[in-house]
Order: C-alpha cells, then structure tokens, then sequence
C-alpha cells in the first residue's frame, strides 16, 4: 500500500518565479490496484511519477510504502518513461537486461524472460538491433519490456502507449491487463487518453493544471477481465463523459 | 592548442562529403599533381639555389635514400617510439584525472585550477627545463610529448562525461544503479566519442611534441636529424624528413579513426565529430 499525503512539488526556476507543479497532492493506493492518471499537458504526471519513483526530490508531504517512507528507488519498482530512454550503445536484448545488470540478478534466468517479452510486445527477432534502427514505437515497446524484465511489484508507466498507433496500441493494453492480473502487480499508469484510463483503471485520478492538482478520483466498477467490447458499453461511456466533464469546453490535449 | 573545443557534429557536412567522395579525391590528386610540378617548373625555370628550396625532384631523391638507409629507420623509430610512449603515458593519465574530475564534483573545483594553469604554461618554454631534469635520452622526449597529449584528453573526458544524458541516469537511478553503475554504462559511453576527440587531436600533438623535444636536445630522432639537415643546408633531405613526418601524422590518425569506428560504432555512420586544435 502506498500512501501519499500533503504532496508538494516546486521547482525552482532560472527566470526567478517557482512552478508550482504538485500542489496537496493526496492519493492512495492499495496493494494489486491498477490506478491511471489522466490530465493535460505540464499539469504535473510525470513530476509525481518520479517522486513516487524516488528519482525526484519532493518539496513537502509524505510518502509512505506500507508504512516507511521512501526516499530512492527500490528493486522492486519498474518504470516506463515519457521517452524510451533506450541506450544505442546496447542492442534491444542488452537494453532490456538493464535492470537485471543493475540489480546482478541471474544472467540467464532473466534472458528467457527478456526474450518472452520481447515477443509479447511484438519484438521478437529484434534481439540484436539497435535502437536507431527501430521505430519510436518500437523503441517505446522495448522500454515497457525493460520495465518488466525483474519482475517488479510495483509498475510506474508515463503514457507508455503514447507513441504507438491504435490498434497496437489496444493490444497492449490487453497484454498489459494480462501480466497485472497474472502477477498481481500494482500499476500507476499515466495517459493522455481518456478511453485507456477508463478502460486499465479500477480508479481514475484525474488532475488539474496550475497548480497540478488532483480535481477527482473515480472508482472504475466495469468487470473482469476487460475486452475491447466493453468500449462500446453504456458503463463505459459514461466514465468517459464523467472524466472530460472536468477539462470542460477547453477539451484536453490527446 | 589552449583552444580545444571539445565536441561539433555536423550531419549535414558529413553526408555531402560522403555523396561527393570519388570527385573530391580526384580532385585533390590534381591539385597535388598541378602544385608539384608548378613548383618544379618554377625552381629550373627561375634557377632558383637548392640552398633556399629545392625541385620536388630532389626532394624525392632525398627520400628514396633515406628510405633505403638503416640509419634513417634508427632515427625515425626512435621518433615513433618517443611518440607512442608519450602519447600512451599522457592519454592515459589524462582519461584518468579526466574520469575522476568527471566522477567527482569536488575535484573539478580542487584540481581542476591547476590542469588548466598546467596547460597555460606553453610547453615548448618549460621543454629545456624538462631535458635538464630528465637528460638528452628519450625520456625527456616522453615527458613533452605526454604533457602535450595530457590536455586535450582531459578536457574532451571532462565534457563528455557532463554530455551524459540527465533522463538516461534517471533511468538507471529508478532500477538502483549505484554510482559506477551509472559511470559505467552512461557516462563513460557518452564521453567515449568525446574521448576519440581528444585522443585524435592528442596523436596529431603528439608528433609536434616528440619533435619539439627533439629540437631542444637530443641525440637522436628524426627531429635530431631535421636540425642535422638544417645545419648542412640541405634543404631537399629537411623536406624529406617533413614528408616522413608527416606520413606518420596521417597514419597515427587514420589508425585513431578506425579504433573509434570500432569502440564508438552505434553512432549514426554520417555524424562525423571534429575537434579543432591548433
Ligand atoms: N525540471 C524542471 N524544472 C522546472 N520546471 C519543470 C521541470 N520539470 C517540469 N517542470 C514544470 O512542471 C510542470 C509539470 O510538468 P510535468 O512534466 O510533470 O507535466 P506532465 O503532466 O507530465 O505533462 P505532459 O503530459 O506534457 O508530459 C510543468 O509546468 C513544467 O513546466
Ligand atoms: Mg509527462
């Protein structure tokens, strides 16, 4: 369980005035719970991202891992990034082996997983090339299988799907609901896509710009597992309208 | 040689080079062709003394000998080696305190200071001090030549491992990387195309160094041999060791590209990275 409380993000800046990225941010999380965050653009996801990930400073509030505070990143936390943050010194299978260098985890053990989700993304046969010479969706795929290899409990993606078209994008998200339910992870996934939070979600944290902020939290009651038919479903719909009702006329930048 | 920008790559240069590579070589083959015998016709034409230059005639004359003398390969691998040596010893002090500078913040403001007040002492002035302390052998030739390569490998390691990504470390931070972890699969691999920059001005530096030595005191070398010709007035036989000397320049730096091809080879084949020095 994580829990998040009074979280405050500033960032100083050069010209002088402070941006108030995070401001009372309060959230919890429970243990296996698949959580996604929706929000525009610079309203402060990836800011909370990395300070749940442990790779950014916060500036006030607590957060507690079943009841210890955590300050730095742990092994059992995997993280998709914004960007792909692939090495192009390494080919694909040595990127996805980052962590398990990292963490000097048993070499070959963790080569079969890192080819079985090579295949799951779709990547199998690319072992051995190089990141210039995939697409930024592929790229992307490899960076989602990076964040998997150790098997981490806890899973942090900031729009992992963002670079990839629709429908591999949809299948991804099948896949993604296959590995959570099979190891129980606990995810916290960031979206620009209203219709990928409502869908992954068992609860939607909706946020705010100026001060980031969370403006609502919904509980996601659609059964499971989810199919792609439930898309259609009233339920659904309804959850969408819920969420863009609070980005108004203005719409939300996806 | 204080200005050692550190890294340019230009793409788009690159690619225009590469496009235009068969005219451009024959073109400068002509260009050399033209030049030579301009100068040749110059020189019989004008009766110009061999005292003050000499036909390219003689200075292939010149060369054929010395290419089948035994003395010139004595003199000439004790060039190469006091080049080598000192190339070797100043690079690889170099990556060393440029690594720790880069790893350790604290030491770019303690050490830091005194590399760069090193470097304004121009070596050429500080070079008989260096011969009186290590004597007319090759070693005072090392050392130059090794102060010389010293800089421009730190600088360039200094900046390369500042290049490193912030969002790849990040990365590496949010799977545990420890603090050589990060050094080892970031920062090194960043700076390393730097590095090649540095190492490739250094080799070219190098032989500047091993010769200036050479000038000061020496009892050998090719160096020694230039200041012999000097002597004798033999114009024809200096420009024939300028050409050996040069040759060796070439062939060093062609030897430095083609490693850095190798270590450096995930880089877009058309980014090419000049480093300026002078
Ligand atoms: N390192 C930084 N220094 C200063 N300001 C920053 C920094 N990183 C982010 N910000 C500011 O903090 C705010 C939130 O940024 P953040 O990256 O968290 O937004 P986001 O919700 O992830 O946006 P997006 O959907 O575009 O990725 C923005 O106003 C941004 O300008
Ligand atoms: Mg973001």
């Amino acid at each position: 369980m994580i829990s998040v409380t009074g979280l405050n993000k500033t960032y100083a800046t050069r010209a002088g005035a402070p941006v108030f990225a995070l401001s009372d941010v309060n959230l919890e999380i429970a243990q296996g719970e698949f959580v996604t965050v929706v929000g525009p653009s610079g309203c402060g996801k990836t800011t909370l991202l990395k300070i749940l990930a442990g790779i950014l400073q916060k500036s006030s509030g607590s957060i507690l891992v079943n009841g210890t505070p955590i300050e730095r990143p742990t092994r059992q936390l995997g993280v998709v990034f914004q960007e792909a943050l692939l090495l192009p010194w390494r080919n694909v299978l040595q990127n996805i082996m980052v962590p398990v260098e990292i963490q000097g985890l048993d070499r070959s053990t963790f080569e079969a997983s890192a080819r079985q989700l090579l295949r799951l993304v779709g990547l199998s046969g690319f072992e051995q090339k190089y990141p210039r010479e995939l697409s930024g969706g592929m790229q992307q795929r490899v960076g989602i299988a990076r964040a998997l290899v150790h098997d981490p409990d806890f899973l942090l993606m900031d729009e992992p799907f963002g670079a990839l078209d629709a429908m591999t994008r949809e299948q991804m998200n099948l896949e993604l609901l296959d590995i959570w339910a099979q190891k129980r992870k606990t995810v916290l996934l960031i979206t620009h896509s209203i219709a990928e939070a409502v869908f992954l979600a068992d609860r939607i944290v909706v946020m705010s710009p100026r001060p980031g902020r969370i403006v609502d939290i919904i509980d996601v009651d659609l059964p499971r597992p989810r199919d792609l038919d439930m898309i259609n479903s009233d339920a659904f719909g309804t959850y969408v309208r819920r969420v863009r009702g609070h980005f108004g006329s203005r719409g939300m930048d996806a | 040689m204080s200005d050692v920008s550190p890294l340019r790559s230009n793409r788009a240069t690159g690619s225009i080079a590469r496009w235009g590579r068969r005219p451009e070589t024959g073109l400068s083959a002509l260009l050399f062709v033209i030049v030579t015998a301009g100068w040749e016709i110059i020189v019989r034409l004008l009766d110009v003394s061999s005292l003050v230059i000499s036909p390219p005639s003689a200075i292939a004359l010149a060369l054929w000998g010395n290419l089948g003398s035994a003395r010139f390969y004595y003199h000439a691998g004790i060039t190469l080696w006091e080049i080598l040596a000192g190339f070797v010893i100043g690079s690889l002090v170099g990556l060393v305190i440029g690594i720790a500078i880069g790893q350790w913040k604290i030491l770019e403001k303690t050490v830091y200071p005194y590399v760069v007040a090193l470097q304004t002492v121009p070596k050429v002035a500080i070079a008989p001090m260096i011969i009186i302390w290590f004597g007319y052998g090759l070693a005072s030739k090392i050392v130059i030549t090794a102060l010389i390569v010293f800089f421009p490998v730190v600088v360039n390691c200094i900046a390369g491992m500042e290049a490193a990504s912030t969002q790849q470390i990040e990365m590496l931070m949010s799977f545990t990387a420890s603090r050589w972890q990060i050094f080892r699969m970031v920062k090194l691999q960043t700076a390393l195309p730097y590095i090649f920059a540095g190492l490739d001005v250094a080799i070219v530096l190098a032989v500047i160094g091993a010769i200036v030595g050479e000038f000061i005191g020496s009892q050998a070398g090719l160096g020694n041999l230039l200041l012999q010709k000097n002597f004798s007035m033999d114009t024809a036989g200096s420009f024939a060791i300028l050409i050996v000397l040069s040759v060796m320049g070439i062939v060093l730096h062609k030897l430095m590209t083609a490693l850095k091809r190798r270590v450096v080879f995930w880089m877009e084949p058309e980014a090419t990275i000049a480093t300026e020095a002078t």
